[in-house]
């Protein structure tokens, strides 16, 4: 049975003068006909199923909705049309520095980015020294957030990820940070995850790395779905080629 | 379901610890600074209105306490919980987590200063002359109306500020005003009774009113005004959990 399954998925987005504008200029819009909203579908009609320990790939050019469908799989947006059914927890890797606060100590952000992951207490006590260890910063646990590097922070954030065991893991871009060594040490601890059993949903642009970590890839463009399957070499094949301009790709 | 709330009372616990430690930057002074500030400002208005008010209202400066005290509680809570939501906007729109929690976690501090402060206007009633009794236990009533009101009308604010982001500066507006039709430094005596019964509306009033039935008069309001402050009360949040369930998988849109 597939852990996570989304079945025509569609969702609509909207943008416009709400934003950043108070009540008076809101009143003031109305009135004068000036307030316009638009509408846009950021995915259309995106169906994928995942079996437990799969890694999917989603690749795409920018705007091509991955972002988006991965809020709606972590239940942060709810689809327009379709659904999404998921067995068990999703654990999101967030991006850089979002959700740490620069004035606690590590120690302190680290456990508030579990409880935001929605680990228990108990185990983040047990699993902390391990977290801390794996993202070689035990001398700073004390020490600010705000003073450790942009790759430190990145470091920390993985490691609170995937040693705490989702159902579901999602990763936004990050593999990519952080230096040579600990790239190859979390691409190792990656495959580690997944044999464990963990599914994975990996977004990425490098796509080398979806080709050697991914069983499965859902090519996205313009929020439409234009291949989904497990001949992972044979879509990214047909992306890059896309990408050169060697092929076009035939809108419905 | 026992599952889940133990799982939200651990990230609730840490957001409180994080809204503390960031609000204080651990310093004693901090903490201090917000039980002194009240202070300070009673005692402007005490240097201020007690020449007028003072020799017709027995125990002035009780009632004029009791006025103070729950409205800073309920200027304070509400005015920063409005940023509860925005603040934490990086959150909510990368995790799934209930969005509530936020506001409940800022409220916390709110509390805490509250209580702080309760202690010293138990002080200056000593001061005061005034005759505890065991009427005194009835004050958790109010306090937990005023808590209840708080948090609605803070979910109602939160959310509002999403949509719109002029809404701190209506709001001190607003609260300036309720401020003066709470009848803080005054007596509502000299009005019409239909005017009397119009401040009723207000709940802050009726709070403060609560107070210092129990506190400077010794007796105890009626049934009936006991069921009034609890239907506002349950009203303002009423209304604010209705916003957030309906709003909650929209905020994300004006982020």
């Amino acid at each position: 049975m597939a852990i996570l399954e989304a079945k025509n998925v569609s969702i609509r987005y909207i943008t416009g003068d709400f934003k950043d504008i108070g009540l008076k200029e809101y009143v003031i819009r109305k009135l004068t006909g000036n307030y316009r909203v638009t509408e846009f579908w950021a995915d259309k009609d995106v169906s994928f199923s995942l079996e437990r320990g799969e890694m999917l790939g989603i690749i795409g050019s920018n705007g091509a909705g991955k972002s988006t469908l991965l809020k709606a799989v972590s239940g942060i947006m709810l689809p327009t049309q379709g659904w999404i059914r998921r067995e068990g927890s999703v654990a999101a890797l967030l991006e850089l520095g979002s959700g740490f606060d620069g004035e606690l100590t590590v120690r302190e952000n680290a456990f508030l980015r579990g409880a935001l992951l929605g680990y228990t207490r108990k185990f983040m006590n047990e699993t902390y020294d391990q977290i801390i260890d794996f993202a070689e910063l035990k001398e700073f646990e004390d020490r600010p957030f705000k003073q450790l590097s942009s790759g430190m922070k990145s470091r920390l954030a993985f490691s609170i990820a995937c040693l705490v065991k989702p159902d579901i893991l999602i990763l936004d871009e990050v593999l990519s940070v952080g230096d040579e060594a600990f790239s190859q040490k979390s691409a190792q601890k990656m495959r580690e995850v997944i044999t464990g059993g963990a599914t994975t949903i990996l977004v990425s642009h490098t796509l080398t790395q979806v080709r050697e970590l991914c069983t499965k890839v859902l090519w996205l463009h313009k929020g439409r779905q234009i291949e989904f399957g497990v001949d992972v070499q044979g879509i990214c094949d047909r992306y890059e080629q896309f990408q050169n301009g060697e092929l076009s790709i035939l809108q419905s | 379901m026992l599952q889940r709330y133990k799982k939200n009372q651990f990230l609730f616990e840490e957001l409180v610890k994080r809204d503390f430690k960031t609000k204080y930057k651990r310093t004693v002074l901090g903490m201090a600074w917000s039980v002194l500030s009240p202070l300070l400002y009673l005692l402007v208005m005490w240097l201020v209105f007690s020449r007028f008010f003072g020799h017709s209202t027995p125990h002035y400066t009780t009632y004029l306490f009791c006025g103070n005290l729950v409205f800073s509680f309920f200027n304070e809570s509400t005015s920063q919980g409005m940023t509860a939501l925005i603040g934490n906007a990086d959150i909510f729109t990368k995790i799934n987590v209930p969005k509530y929690l936020f506001l409940f976690s800022k409220n916390v501090q709110c509390l805490i200063n509250f209580g702080l402060t309760l202690c010293v206007f138990c002080v200056f009633c000593v001061f005061d002359h005034i005759t505890f009794t065991w009427r005194f236990l009835l004050l958790l009533y109010p306090i937990c109306c005023l808590e209840l009101l708080n948090l609605g009308i803070g979910l109602i604010l939160s959310a509002l500020y999403v949509f719109f982001r002029d809404m701190q500066y209506l709001w001190s507006v607003f609260t300036q005003l309720l401020m003066y039709a709470s009848a803080i430094f005054y007596s509502v005596d000299n009005f019409s009774p239909q005017m009397q019964r119009l401040f009723l509306v207000n709940p802050v009033y009726m709070i403060i009113k609560y107070f210092r039935v129990i506190v400077i008069d010794g007796s105890m309001p009626s049934p009936a005004y006991h069921l009034l402050m609890a239907a506002e009360a349950f009203l303002a949040f009423g209304i604010g959990c209705w916003m957030y369930k309906k709003y909650n998988h929209q905020f994300l849109y004006y982020l």
